[in-house]
């Protein structure tokens, strides 16, 4: 399955409960297979942008489009199933085993039992855990590296064309972070998944990212390729970003 | 205690009544009371107003709500399973509500962003999570049942009640024990029952 497209068309967001916008005038494309790293500081809107692609947020202005497709005119549901969704607080399903939570979206989407034990044991093999010791294994019994492992096998489950994440290495220590990001990024670069991943850690952008979108106060100041942000930042909000990064 | 040892054919049969008394009572308030907690749960300014109109329910004396019912109803164990439903919802739909209520946000929140229909995200993750907290509310209503239950001996219906409303009108101070004793056994191992249960449904939480 390769990666889908996505489109983002003069998004705007605006909270009922908020005054002033979430998001502004967002407009940019991704590629298939490509991944975009989504930077800036908390509240900049960087998960709000993130949650239009699945529909948990819709926007207020504009469109976000998945292979040319309005998602608005998808059903939401069939959505999700078609988008992998992975975030830092992982939300594994605690009465589930590591494969039923694995196997969760196939199983949504109907597939026959043998080809949802397939699929649950490739994924885990990919991020490195062995199927044989974690397959009925709880996510209580996880350690924090673990259930992150096991929250992007879920999020891939389901043959999506497009993954989310939400700063998916968030909740564990540095090292364990360091080989997190270099296998996830190495998992969906080998399925050709197009990915979407929020972070506020600009190394970890520049680690993995084709290009990192760079946003602030719900607008996107810069979109370019790492190499090309540290040369160049458009702005003096991207140059301080980026400080100390350059080395 | 003489009087379970020289009668226990009739305090048993007494004690089957009354079980289903309870039984009858408790299945149909909790058909009642799971979609009403799991509207409540996904509605915050409605719930209080449940949970407060059921619980000033709950402090109607029971005597005077079975009065009530019985000139509605008529004498005999409809109007006891009536009262009895009305009484356990205060229980049962605080349990389904504080359940779900519990539920990690960071599950529901994976499982509305991986694709569930809400009802799959209720069948699927928010019931079986708050299975133990529902479970606990049954509980407390079983036990509560149980003992109003006693008052069918009152109104014409056969339960335990039926040997503390004959002893204390024919000043059969045994007859009373035994009523008593028997209702607060069964109540124990209902209770240590439900016990049991709600400990194994945690334990399929780790």
């Amino acid at each position: 399955m390769s990666g889908a497209t996505i489109g983002f068309d003069d998004v705007g967001v605006r909270y009922a409960d908020a005054d002033g916008d979430a998001l502004r005038g967002v407009s940019f494309d991704v590629a298939s297979g490509e991944v975009v790293a989504i930077v800036g500081p908390s509240g900049c809107g960087k998960t709000t942008l993130l949650r239009t692609v699945n529909r948990l947020v819709e926007p207020t202005s504009g469109a976000v489009l998945i292979d040319g497709v309005d998602v608005r005119t998808m059903d939401a549901v069939a959505l999700r199933r078609r988008v992998g969704y992975a975030i830092q607080a992982v939300g594994l399903f605690a009465h589930m085993t590591v494969a039923e939570n694995v196997g969760i979206v196939p199983s949504l989407l109907g597939w026959p039992r043998d080809r949802i034990d397939r699929r649950v044991d490739d994924l885990l093999e990919r991020v490195h855990l062995d199927p044989k010791r974690f397959r009925d294994r709880r996510p209580r019994k996880l350690s924090g590296g673990e259930a992150q492992r096991v929250g992007v096998a879920r999020a891939l489950g389901g043959e999506p064309g497009v993954l989310l994440m939400d700063e998916p290495f968030g909740a564990v220590d540095a090292i364990v972070r360091a080989a997190l990001q270099d296998e996830v990024t190495r998992v969906v670069r080998d399925l050709g998944t197009t990915t979407l991943f929020v972070t506020h850690d600009v190394h970890e952008a520049l680690r993995i990212a084709d290009r990192i979108c760079v946003m602030n106060g719900g607008r996107v100041e810069q979109l370019d390729a790492p190499a090309a942000i540290l040369a160049n930042p458009a702005t003096d909000f991207v140059r301080r970003l980026f400080e100390g990064a350059r080395a | 205690m003489n009087y379970l040892a020289t009668h226990p054919a009739e305090v048993l049969s007494l004690a089957l009544a009354h079980l289903e008394l309870v039984a009858i009572a408790l299945a149909i308030a909790f058909a009642v009371a799971l979609p009403l907690g799991i509207v409540a749960a996904g509605a915050s300014r409605f719930s209080p107003w449940l949970i407060g109109a059921l619980a000033a329910l709950y402090t109607i004396p029971s005597l005077a709500l079975l009065a009530v019912l019985v000139r509605w109803l008529g004498l005999g164990a409809t109007p006891v399973v009536v009262a009895l439903i009305l009484y356990a919802q205060f229980m049962l739909v605080q349990g389904v509500v504080t359940g779900i209520r519990g539920v990690d946000p960071a599950q529901i929140d994976a499982a509305r962003g991986l694709g569930f229909s809400e009802r799959q995200l209720m069948v699927r993750v928010a019931l079986p999570q708050a299975t133990p907290v529902i479970l606990g509310g049954v509980r407390i209503a079983t036990v509560a049942t149980i003992s109003i239950a006693t008052l069918a001996g009152y109104v014409g219906a056969r339960s335990l009640g039926t040997l503390i409303f004959n002893g204390l009108t024919l000043h059969q101070n045994q007859m009373l024990v035994a009523g008593s004793v028997a209702t607060a056994l069964l109540a124990i191992c209902a209770d240590a029952g439900l016990r049991a249960l709600t400990r194994l449904s945690e334990a399929r939480l780790r």
